[in-house]
């Protein structure tokens, strides 16, 4: 299934749904269904950055946490080949039992750095948790690898008995961190990881990913709505709509030149840090507002905003293919179309 | 971008720390509330004042004068006598003799002080004998007059000439103790349906929810009447006694239950229960690890708000005659006999159970209040 | 050009008296804001920007009290009001709020009431600050809200708030803003909560009105590229100070303060940065009752000189024509300690010229 070229495929979506039910009401009556992701298929490579953008409420937190294994998958796979070894999992078919065994590999980093710890725990507990519930280390050594991977995220290791509210934004983002590595993870999805923090401290946090990922080889999913931060760390973006991926593609061609209308639309939003440079930029205004997940239109879920739509679009849902040219988007013109990037 | 490099740090630089360890940085929640409690002053001492009478239920034999149930005829309604401390200049301790005096019309008895009468009185002294906690045979009182046979009614006799003081001591026992009794039934009732319900939802839930939705829609006093009803007259009233909190703790625990289901399904999809269950933690420790510390405090608070609801409902079914039973005294058992005669007018301080269940409500509710506030100590956050 | 203030902020200093200890929020701000222009206040979480706009609309929030500077607002004879000496709640300042001075904040949510109409809400809004009857504040609010481009304007007006989104939401809370005709216009992180997209076209919908009216704004933010793009003067504040003021193209270019420079340099940019180290600011902020001593930056200043940072408080020194700078490398009898000149920009503007998109 995965091809034997030098990177190595660690990851393999196909075709993941996620989908909730819509409850409304005193008698909490399914009233609908809320397609939060909609069948997303793609692959990540060891080792790599891939981020996943996109509006507010597009999905990208539930594709991440469904990956995780967080929800039980609608339908779909997700192909996992574990470390050192050349099997190759379907995740969303194992029950909550077998996944236990794949929960180290597979970590969170969470976007709130105060409601994602338990500030009822000392940090020591909450860094050593995984440690413990997985059996991985006990006791002196569970201590010992806490100490660790404190020292490697840039905390002092002699803080590990302190309570969260001790720590300022940024240091409890670092302890977010640690416990998502101290299993020593292979894949790390980063949820907004940056996004709460303060520029200075989003900085920081920022290189010390990065120098995280090349110590110890991991390979980070990235979430989130802030495009500058994306261009800066990631290798490959998947840009979603409405619970679909509309575009896939390394990060210098997605901002040199878009293929999907909605790319094109939504990098051009970038506010651009020089003030030189005002005005200068090409700025495609969306009509409306996001589709309801809820709701979406027929044919493209982008077409009612889109201003290359034609009838094909309203009618016929176009495939997350590869184009001509060995990109691959998901829209009926990307072939034609000549779109401009930011870069 | 020379000039640059001078802000470029590693990580190890990054590190900026005060290195003084203040006390707060590695406290647990309960120090946190506690630090957060004391602030409150009325609440610290509704708090000792609650210890107190716990305290006083807990030493009934020992704190009460007299045995509760010990009637003497001749003191019939006898009004409270008050303690002098000298005598011509002498310290001693004593109270003043009843004499009684007929109404030559009404032929009413009325209780007049003795003036010449002096009933020396003293610590620790010896009287009745009881069994501490029906266990150990002693007889010390920790007041009481030097001869047991002397009347010494500090607050009044009742219609058989029972001391109020020694019964109202020994009513706290029994209605304090209903109140925390039927507290604790409700709260393991509350947190463990509740959190079922909660955590698992579905049908579970679902179950669960019109239970909870059926007992609330019954009339609270006809089921209490009905069910008091049907405890049979012969049981023992120890068993009674249980009966009655099991039934005030039926209703009692609906209100936890949906309180507990309310903050864990809110709880639930808080990132730090997420990331518990991404660490790999079983269902089982996510709940008694991460949810019910984080709600206990506020349950707690909570309950110590439901016991004068407790100590109220016994109080009133046994005013009702529906409750507990003489020979148990309870405040409800006490009140109910102050039913019998015009006692405002006659016999005033046949009310002061009422008074002890004011004073219990009272300081009970300030205590929750304060408690309730510092349940929360990271909400400044 | 003269620029003539419609603001000017002199060494102001609110106080919040909490149980912890006396918080000095803002604690010597001092900006000047010119009629028709946009000041941007830039800063980290918690260093006072938001008790500032709320100084200058005279709300502090409860245990916080102005306790010293001026606020002089001023009108378009010159005459001016300083609004720092008012009583929170007598009738001049009243007069001032809305009619003069008037606020967006960040959750739309804030300004709007979830239980009228949102027609009905700019409606009293208009007809508070204009003497118009009602069907002609009911003509002007379908106006205003076709103008910040809300679909469908006539049949919206009898919308609830929660039947909108996000960005709705903030456009209407702009018409209402901008409905009472204030001089001045104070949007705290009016697009935070924001998506980009979302954000791209409230800015440009609020440069627009901004010209159509002649209003002068403050916008908070901590946004550096929403401050290139609709900012003309920017004010950077550190833990309760402002740091340094001047306008837009200097501080991108030749900012003064290191904490500017410094704050400059830990953006990602597009095109530029990818691969690269940002540049950090070591340390954290400190907290608000712990402040250092000299200057409130020494503890992260990787200029900082010992014996002088950490004991004298620098003052806020004309650097320019129009560029103010709070840091002792400017303060006369002191630059000598600083024998690398903290001079040049962190970006020239060389490079940024020879950019692919433009
Ligand atoms: N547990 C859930 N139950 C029901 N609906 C959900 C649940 N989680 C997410 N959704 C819905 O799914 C959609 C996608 O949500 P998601 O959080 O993945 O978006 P997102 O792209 O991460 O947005 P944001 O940028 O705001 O974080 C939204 O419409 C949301 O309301
Ligand atoms: N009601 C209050 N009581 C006590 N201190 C307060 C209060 N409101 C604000 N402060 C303090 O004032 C300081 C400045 O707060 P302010 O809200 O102005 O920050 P800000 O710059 O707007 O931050 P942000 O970017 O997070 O909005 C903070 O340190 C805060 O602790
Ligand atoms: S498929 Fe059509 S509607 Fe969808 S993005 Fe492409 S052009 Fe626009
Ligand atoms: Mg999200
Ligand atoms: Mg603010």
């Amino acid at each position: 299934m995965f091809d034997d070229s030098k990177t190595k495929t660690v990851l393999q979506v196909e075709d993941l749904k996620m989908h909730f039910p819509l409850i409304k009401g005193l008698m909490r009556r399914r009233v609908g269904t809320v397609k939060a992701v909609d069948g997303v298929s793609m692959t990540v490579q060891q080792g790599e950055t891939v981020a996943l953008v996109g509006e507010s409420g597009c999905g990208k937190s539930t594709l991440g946490r469904t990956i995780l294994r967080a929800y039980e998958p609608t339908a779909g796979h997700i192909h996992y080949n574990p470390r050192g070894s050349d099997n190759v999992v379907d995740l969303a078919g194992l029950n909550n039992n077998e996944m236990q065994k794949y929960r180290p590999d597979l970590r969170m980093i969470f976007q709130d750095p105060f409601t994602s710890l338990n500030p009822r725990l000392p940090v020591v507990d909450i860094i050593s948790e995984p440690l413990r519930a997985n059996k991985i280390a006990e006791g002196v050594e569970a201590k010992d690898r806490v100490a660790d991977i404190m020292r490697k995220v840039g905390l002092r290791p002699e803080y590990m008995e302190r309570y969260p509210h001790a720590f300022s934004g940024g240091e409890r983002q670092r302890i977010v961190i640690a416990r998502a590595l101290v299993t020593n993870p292979h894949i790390v999805v980063a949820d907004e990881a940056v996004s709460a923090l303060d520029v200075s401290v989003r900085a920081q946090t920022l290189n010390l990913l990065q120098d995280l990922q090349d110590e110890l080889d991991l390979t980070y999913l990235f979430v989130s709505h802030d495009l500058s931060v994306v261009e800066h760390i990631a290798d490959r973006i998947a840009v979603m709509y409405v619970g679909r991926l509309v575009e896939f593609a390394r990060a210098e061609d997605l901002f040199r030149r878009p293929l999907h209308p909605y790319t094109e639309a939504l990098f051009s939003a970038i506010p651009i840090p020089h003030p030189k440079l005002r005005g200068k930029q090409h700025r495609v205004q969306l009509p409306g507002d996001v589709a309801d997940p809820a709701n979406p239109p027929s044919g493209c879920p982008f077409h009612p905003r889109c201003a290359y739509a034609r009838d094909i679009c309203k009618k016929e849902v176009p495939e997350l293919a590869e184009t001509g040219s060995g990109r691959t988007v998901s829209c009926h013109r990307a072939d034609e179309l000549a779109l401009k990037g930011v870069l | 971008m020379a000039d640059a490099s001078a802000y470029v740090k590693t990580n190890a630089e990054i590190q900026v720390y005060d290195d003084d360890v203040r006390a707060e940085d590695v406290a647990g929640q309960w120090q946190l509330m506690w630090w957060r409690f004391k602030r409150h002053k009325v609440a610290v001492i509704a708090g000792i004042c609650v210890l107190f009478i716990y305290l006083v239920g807990i030493f009934a034999e020992f704190l009460s004068p007299m045995d509760p149930n010990d009637h003497h005829t001749r003191y019939t309604y006898a009004p409270p006598q008050n303690v002098d401390l000298f005598h011509d200049g002498q310290w001693l301790p004593h109270v003043k003799g009843y004499q009684v005096e007929i109404d030559q019309f009404t032929l009413r008895r009325t209780f007049v002080t003795d003036e010449e009468k002096i009933i020396p009185i003293g610590l620790f002294v010896k009287g009745d004998e009881y069994k501490m906690w029906g266990l150990i045979p002693w007889d010390r009182h920790l007041i009481g007059p030097l001869n047991p046979r002397d009347p010494f009614y500090l607050w009044g006799a009742d219609r058989l000439g029972r001391d109020m003081l020694s019964r109202v001591i020994h009513g706290a026992r029994v209605s304090m103790s209903i109140g925390l009794v039927g507290v604790a039934i409700s709260l393991v009732l509350g947190i463990i349906l509740g959190g079922i319900s909660g955590y698992f939802g579905g049908w579970i839930d679902n179950a669960i929810q019109r239970i909870i939705e059926f007992l609330k829609s019954i009339p609270t006093i006809p089921l209490w009447m009905g069910l008091a009803a049907a405890i049979p007259l012969t049981w023992e009233p120890l068993y009674v006694y249980f009966a009655i909190t099991v039934l005030i703790s039926l209703i009692g625990w609906t209100g936890l239950a949906r309180e507990v289901r309310g903050k864990v399904i809110s709880m639930k999809g808080d990132d730090f229960v997420i990331a518990a269950r991404l660490d790999g933690l079983r269902t089982n420790k996510i709940i008694t690890r991460h949810l019910v510390p984080s709600f206990l405090s506020h349950i707690i608070a909570q309950t110590t708000l439901a016991i004068p609801d407790m100590i109220l409902s016994e109080t009133a079914l046994s005013f009702l005659g529906i409750g507990l039973q003489p020979p148990i005294v309870s405040w409800g058992v006490l009140l109910k006999e102050a039913q019998n005669i015009n006692a405002v007018a006659t016999a005033p301080w046949l009310m002061i159970p009422g008074l002890a269940v004011v004073f219990a409500v009272l300081t009970l509710n300030f205590l929750g209040d304060g408690m309730r506030d510092a349940a929360d100590p990271y909400s400044h956050h | 050009m003269t620029k003539t203030p419609v603001l000017e902020i002199r060494d102001l200093q609110t106080h919040f008296g909490a149980r912890e200890g006396l918080i000095k929020a803002v604690d010597g701000v001092s900006m000047t804001v010119n009629r028709g222009e946009t000041l941007a206040v830039v800063g980290e979480s918690g260093c006072g920007k938001s008790i500032t706009a709320w100084s200058v609309m005279n709300l502090v929030p409860k245990p916080g009290k102005i306790v010293g500077g001026s606020i002089n607002l001023y009108d378009r004879n010159g005459g001016s009001v300083d609004i720092a000496a008012l009583d929170p709640k007598s009738a001049e300042m009243r007069a001032i709020r809305g009619a003069r001075v008037a606020m967006i904040f960040q959750e739309p949510m804030t300004s709007l009431s979830p239980v009228h109409t949102i027609g009905n809400q700019i409606v009293e809004m208009i007809r508070l600050h204009q003497p118009v009857t009602k069907k002609e504040a009911e003509a002007q609010a379908v106006r205003m809200l076709d103008r910040v481009g809300i679909p469908k304007p006539t049949e919206r007006m009898a919308a609830y708030p929660f039947q909108m989104s996000g960005g709705m939401r903030q456009r209407v809370v702009i018409a209402m803003a901008l409905s009472c005709n204030a001089d001045l216009l104070i949007a705290d992180e009016p697009t935070t909560a924001l998506d980009v997209t979302t954000q791209a076209n409230i800015l440009e919908l609020m440069k627009e009105l901004q010209a159509e009216h002649h209003t002068s704004m403050i916008l908070i933010t901590h946004d550096l590229g929403v401050v290139a793009e609709v900012a003309d003067e920017v004010a950077v504040m550190y833990l309760g100070r402002a740091v340094e003021q001047t306008d837009v193209f200097t501080l991108f270019d030749h900012a003064q303060h290191p904490y500017s420079r410094a704050l400059l340099g830990s953006i990602p940019e597009l095109g530029k940065t990818r691969g690269q180290r940002l540049t950090a600011i070591r340390g954290m902020i400190p907290h608000p009752l712990n402040r250092p001593l000299g200057c409130t930056f020494n503890t992260r200043c990787p200029m900082a000189i010992k014996g002088a940072c950490d004991a004298v408080e620098p003052d806020l020194i004309q650097t320019g024509p129009h560029h103010h700078t709070r840091c002792l490398a400017y303060q006369n009898g002191y630059t000598h300690h600083f024998d690398k000149k903290p001079e040049g920009a962190m970006r020239p503007s060389e490079t940024i010229g020879g950019r692919a998109h433009v």
